[in-house]
């Protein structure tokens, strides 16, 4: 079913038409770009064109004496001042402006401020960097030779070496076990997946406008920030200014999709600018700094393996893991989780035993990881797993959706202790994969592709069953940098009935000015109308740790309804006060309390709302007004899950690929604004059909980066995507007070293994068993050939 | 150098170099900043104005070349205070997630529609090919410029009197 | 986004103006037209032009018309000009069939035939098209106005027998009653350019059964062909049944002689094999069409 819009606005959960559409449509955003204060300098970053090199010299005489140019910044400038290394969000350092080295391409070596742009841009040809090239390390599977240059020599204790450029080693499961399981399986497979690097892009860059007042001590930023809190702790301990002097403004953000989770060095040189220049300064990246310097997304190199009976019978998963993690390890996860949530690869499936092990590496190339909607590495776990279990299912002449229908999770064995140890909380998963193939007419492509197969056409059904872990997290199981994931929630009722609820989440294009009314409104009764959303100023809001992870609605959202269940706890203590009775005698209906067997004896929540402000007497004990705040430390994470099937056509001619039909199932549990959940869902898919066709950054020997524009990283249009087809099934949360799961990052976990599923299976009659993503048309002609391509490097 | 634009029917003089792009001289000189830019290699859309009444990726121009010619942005698709049937579509269909790329989609919409009163899905997807969405996957887009095709007076006032 | 460098900027108002203003100018002057080509180029500074001679004015070089036994196209046409033109794509299905894959639907209200030709990019599609349609380029100067054939118009990648002080001001496609053409292009996305890309006109005598080839162009672009044609192949096809089998051995020969280099849209051997495979596809359908047995 297409949720439909609602032409009237529904009081709590429902297609409600989204309230920041308003300003959007009229081209009244208010994104970071679109400040313009007074006195407002601009910033430009000088980048290193070379992926390794010791820096000799740097002269910014010439840059200096441009007429419009207020400051220059080196990373000598820096160094004196204890600031040329940052903190990353994994505990390593990175650099802010390079001093000793450059160590990927595109680094950050100088900073400019000028009057306007254009002059910006044109002082950095007038500073002089003498570089002495080095040897780069581009190649993951390279990196822990004994040979290979030592990227991190700015760490103590670091040689050359097998062990140089080592960042950790990590693993889950039962390595003993699942051994046990492979050596008694009567089929095993093992297979070796790139996941390659790829850039979450969002169409808005990453910027900063920093103004910081001299006289008050109090810097603001406006920054395309997913976590203002977060980076307004960071910006206290990296810039030494007092956390009560730090606002941090997320204005609209044109996507995060978790390149906006990070703090990147463009922003520190932005608030370093202002504190030399005394003004404003505003820096935004281009594009290719985007795209060259800042998150980048998934990089695993990965030997998976999978064990079962040859009736079809999973029995273990193992995987064994090379990260690269690029010149820095930047990537953003909870702290206990160097390799994320990738730990759920065990995937939708009942497994006697798992194992995984990752080696994180460090790599001439920009620093990231974690990011383009991953949900911390799940993107890599599903894809892993179901790519193994399409690959038995051709191993075993078996049917990929019958194969996964046989050994999916059955709903009485939840809440399920996977053999990694997470413990998903509810699923009813073969009703979910019935729904899809129902949907998709399964059985008739099947037979439509045998059909076509007899006259040498090639078309393909690729299957994909995920299980997503989100909304961290447990204050006992993560952190991020020290920090729990606990969001903070505040909601104010005005004497009139209007609300306002302050929120620590942070809207990147979700809908929260929409959805999280609508969440108080089913509580309370009060239209979403009236009920505003405040979000993004540091000033204005709880703390809380951001909008990431598909982390909102699990726990912000959860915040949002406990806070609005205190409110409605608190207007029964009022309402009885006014209607002199006991609490005890009130019951409630949506909007208002009334005396139990004397439904017409009630007070809607806006006569609370003014009575609570009023001069009533209350019982002992009870404050005024009606407000509530809570901080909701999750008891667990939720796990959405969905069925995936996608119709693809090849061209054997050329190898290219058309996605004929996308069916997509979702279960993210209760769905508060089913429109905005399917608009969630689409952008997902879309990214789906982007990385297994045609997205991919890729390094030349010399350190290049080949993924550094939009006509080099390629995302799909219109054109390649197919309208997609969306059901649902609804397994509620049992542990979130509404029920709800995340799904924001759903669809682009689910759907590059369906793709790409999809494509080896229009390729079966060559005897494929993989290729990696991006399957370009050469790369599917190779595939056919016997040759496949390997991704991440040069096409030579 | 002095350039005269007329943007959305105002004429605007001002003094600008030769190599200042249109999309900044709109959104930096006019502090029209409802039209983006997010690439560098003419590849996003997000900069889509209309120039003579033809969608223009306003980073591909200099603002001086449309001196003494027509430019309209976002800012000058509603008319007297209401908003544009794609408008209108946009907001009815969820359109619209982060609201980046929205001004050059409804502006390519809006000449589509001016040209083909009723296209197709296919015809939706080729006018749009060269502008990229990140949130929507493009679906609703395409209900939103059906929608307005549907609607080409826009929608009456909703029943609780609020209009889109 | 990347800005340009300084620049300065005038406007011709005619031909003969911009040649005067070229001449006034230099050899550091540059035409600017629809400015997609050299506008993007410009941002990332790989072009640093001093002044740019902006010839979106002049009247008379935007049409599009028969003339004698020729079609006439004005350097100044817009790509969506040419994609829109009904006698261009009655005369040369092969027009339409390029226009609808170059570049997106918004840059092709800007760029023009003249700009795109001139870049020389090596996978302009252009140059392929009017190299296998033999067309001839109009170029102006100070001393008058010369005609090269397309298939002298490129020097290198990037280079053409424009000289600085010329303009580019039409192209000329002779007309032969009776033919078919077609273009058959890869790319990795819309607005990508070519992977590889075959365009083909063909002319069949009046033969019943299997006509024979009586005349034939083959245009490549993006797997370095010599003046983007595929000349081996148009001497095996010339004078051959227009069959299958005829089509299948000109890809061939086309893809044997081609010089295509790897890079991220595809190594060596794929784009040979892709060379083989739209050239037999592009011949192919421009038969069909020759027959009148396709739009």
């Amino acid at each position: 079913m297409t949720a439909v819009p609602e032409q009237v606005t529904p009081i709590g959960y429902g297609s409600m038409r989204r309230k920041e559409d308003a300003r959007f449509v009229r081209g009244k955003g208010t994104y970071v770009d679109d400040i313009q204060l007074r006195g407002m300098l601009h910033g430009a970053v000088l980048r290193s064109p070379h992926a390794h090199a010791r820096i000799l010299s740097v002269d910014v005489t010439a840059a200096e004496a441009h007429p419009k140019v207020r400051a220059v910044i080196t990373g000598e400038t820096l160094r004196q001042r204890g600031m040329a290394w940052m903190p990353t969000l994994s505990g390593d350092q990175q650099a802010v402006l390079a001093t000793d080295k450059v160590r990927f391409q595109g680094q950050e070596v100088a900073f400019v401020v000028a009057d306007d742009r254009y002059a910006a841009r044109d002082a950095l040809e007038l500073i002089d960097v003498e570089y002495e090239p080095l040897p780069p390390v581009m190649d993951a599977r390279r990196a822990l030779d004994a040979g290979a240059p030592l990227i991190r020599d700015d760490l103590p204790g670091r040689r050359p070496g097998p062990a140089g450029n080592h960042v950790f080693d990590w693993e889950a499961g039962d390595a003993a076990r699942t051994e046990e399981v492979f050596a008694r399986a009567e089929v095993t497979i093992a297979e070796d997946l790139l996941y390659p690097r790829v850039h979450p892009a969002p169409l808005e860059t990453c910027g900063a406008v920093a103004d910081f007042d001299p006289i008050a001590g109090k810097l603001t930023i406006w920054s395309t920030s997913q976590a203002p809190h977060a980076h307004r702790l960071l910006y206290s301990l990296a810039a030494g200014i007092p956390e009560h002097k730090i606002r941090v403004i997320s204005p609209d953000i044109g996507g995060g999709f978790g390149n906006k989770v990070p703090i990147y060095p463009g922003y520190l040189c932005a608030v370093i600018g202002s504190l030399v220049c005394g003004r404003p300064v505003k820096w935004v990246e281009d594009r290719s700094e985007n795209l060259m310097s800042t998150s980048f997304a998934r990089d695993y190199h990965m030997r998976g393996e999978i064990a079962a009976t040859r009736d079809g019978t999973i029995l273990g998963v193992r995987v064994h893991v090379l990260a690269d993690h690029g010149a820095f390890n930047g990537a953003a996860q909870p702290s206990k989780f160097p390799a994320g949530f990738f730990g759920v690869f065990t995937g939708s499936y009942d497994l006697q035993a798992a194992y995984c092990h990752v080696t994180g590496v460090y790599t001439n190339k920009a620093p990231g990881g974690v990011a383009y909607a991953c949900s911390f590495r799940i993107t890599e776990a599903v894809y892993l797993v179901e790519r193994m279990v399409d690959m038995l299912a051709f191993e075993l002449g078996a049917d990929p959706a019958e194969l996964r229908m046989k050994n999916l999770l059955r709903p009485d064995q939840f809440p399920y202790t996977c053999a990694t140890g997470w413990v998903y909380d509810s699923g009813d998963y073969a009703r979910t994969l019935q729904l899809a193939l129902d949907k998709a007419g399964y059985d008739g492509l099947r037979r439509e592709q045998a059909a076509r197969r007899e006259r040498g056409e090639l078309m393909g059904i690729g299957v994909s069953f995920f299980t997503e872990a989100v909304g961290a997290g447990p204050r006992k199981h993560m952190d991020i940098l020290g920090l729990g994931m606990a969001d903070g929630c505040e909601l104010r009722v005005h004497p009139t009935g209007a609300a306002v609820l302050h929120i620590s989440a942070q809207t990147q294009g979700q809908g929260h000015e929409t959805t999280f009314a609508q969440i108080v409104a089913e509580e309370l009764g009060i239209s979403p109308d009236d009920i505003d959303v405040v979000h993004g100023d540091t000033d204005q809001t709880p703390f809380g740790l951001g909008t990431y992870g598909s982390r909102s609605t699990p726990v912000s959202g959860a915040a949002a309804a406990v806070v609005a269940r205190r409110v409605r706890d608190k207007a029964r203590i009022v309402a009885a006060a006014m209607l002199e009775v006991a609490a005890d005698d009130l019951e409630w209906e949506k909007g208002r309390w009334f005396v139990r067997g004397d439904p017409d004896l009630g007070r809607t929540i806006a006569e609370i709302a003014l009575a609570a402000h009023s001069d009533l007497e209350l019982p002992d004990g009870v404050e005024g007004h009606l407000d509530a705040s809570c901080v909701y430390n999750p008891p667990n994470l939720t796990y959405p899950c969905g069925a995936y099937i996608c119709v693809v056509d090849v061209d054997p001619g050329t190898g290219k690929v058309s996605v004929r039909r996308f069916v997509a199932v979702d279960d993210c549990g209760v769905r508060i604004n089913p429109m905005i959940v399917e608009g969630q869902i689409h952008g997902g898919l879309a990214d789906g059909v982007g990385m297994a066709l045609m997205e991919v950054i890729a390094f030349d020997s010399g350190g290049n980066c080949l993924g550094g524009s939009f006509m080099d990283y390629l995302l799909p249009t219109a054109e390649e995507c197919p309208s997609w087809e969306l059901a649902e099934t609804v397994t509620p949360s049992p542990h979130h007070p509404i029920g709800a799961k995340g799904v924001g990052e759903s669809a682009t976990v689910g759907s590059p293994p369906a793709v790409v599923n999809a494509v080896l299976d229009a390729l079966r009659p060559f005897g494929v068993r993989h290729a990696d993503m991006p399957l370009t048309p050469a790369q599917v002609w190779r595939a056919i050939q016997g040759r496949p391509l390997r991704p991440d490097l040069a096409i030579t | 150098m002095e350039v005269t634009v007329t943007v959305n029917g105002d004429t605007c003089t001002r003094d600008v170099e030769p190599r200042m792009l249109l999309i900044h001289f709109l959104r930096d000189e006019l502090q029209l900043t409802g039209s983006h830019w997010g690439c560098d290699t003419s590849n996003c859309g997000a900069c889509v104005v209309w120039l003579d009444g033809a969608p223009l990726k306003s980073c591909t121009a200099l603002a001086v070349m449309a001196s003494g010619r027509d430019v309209r942005t976002v800012e000058g698709l509603e008319h007297d205070g209401e908003l544009d049937p794609v408008q209108q579509g946009f907001i009815a269909c969820h359109g619209l997630q982060c609201g980046f790329c929205t001004p050059g989609m409804m502006m390519t919409a809006r000449w589509l529609l001016d040209h083909i009163p009723d296209p197709t899905e296919a015809e939706i997807r080729e006018a749009i090919s060269g502008q990229i969405c990140r949130c929507t996957g493009y679906e609703n887009i395409v209900r939103s410029v059906r929608w307005a095709a549907a609607h080409p007076d826009g929608a009456a006032a909703q029943p609780d009197g609020k209009t889109a | 986004m990347q800005v340009p460098s300084h620049v300065e900027y005038e406007r011709a108002t005619s031909v003969a103006h911009a040649l005067e203003l070229l001449a006034r100018f230099g050899p550091e002057s540059r035409v600017l037209a629809g400015g997609h080509s050299l506008i993007p180029m410009m941002k990332l500074r790989l072009a640093q032009p001093e002044t740019l001679i902006d010839i979106n004015g002049i009247g008379g070089l935007s049409r599009i018309a028969v003339e004698g036994d020729e079609l006439r196209i004005g350097a100044l046409v817009r790509h969506a000009q040419l994609l829109d033109s009904a006698v261009a794509g009655e005369h040369f299905p092969v027009l339409h069939d390029a226009e609808r894959v170059i570049a997106d639907a918004v840059v092709r209200n800007w760029g023009t035939i003249g700009g795109s030709l001139c870049q020389a990019d090596p996978s302009e599609d252009l140059s392929a098209v009017f190299g296998a349609l033999r067309a001839t380029a109009v170029i102006h100067g100070q001393d008058g106005a010369r005609a090269v054939p397309v298939r002298e118009f490129h020097l290198g990648p990037y280079e053409t027998v424009v000289a600085p002080g010329e303009l580019l001001t039409e192209l000329r496609v002779p007309i032969r009653p009776g033919g078919g053409s077609a273009y058959e292009k890869v790319a990795r996305r819309v607005g990508d350019w070519s992977v590889a890309a075959a365009g083909a006109v063909i002319w069949l005598d009046n033969a019943p059964g299997t006509p024979t080839v009586s005349e034939v162009g083959i245009g490549l672009a993006a797997v370095g062909a010599g003046h983007f044609v595929a000349g081996e192949a148009e001497d095996f096809v010339r004078g051959r049944p227009a069959s299958e089998e005829t089509f299948v051995q000109a890809g061939q020969v086309a893809a044997e002689h081609c010089v295509p280099s790897a890079d991220q849209r595809g190594p060596e051997d794929y784009k040979r094999h892709l060379t083989g495979e739209l050239t037999t596809r592009a011949l192919r359908r421009a038969a069909a069409r020759a027959r009148g047995q396709e739009a």
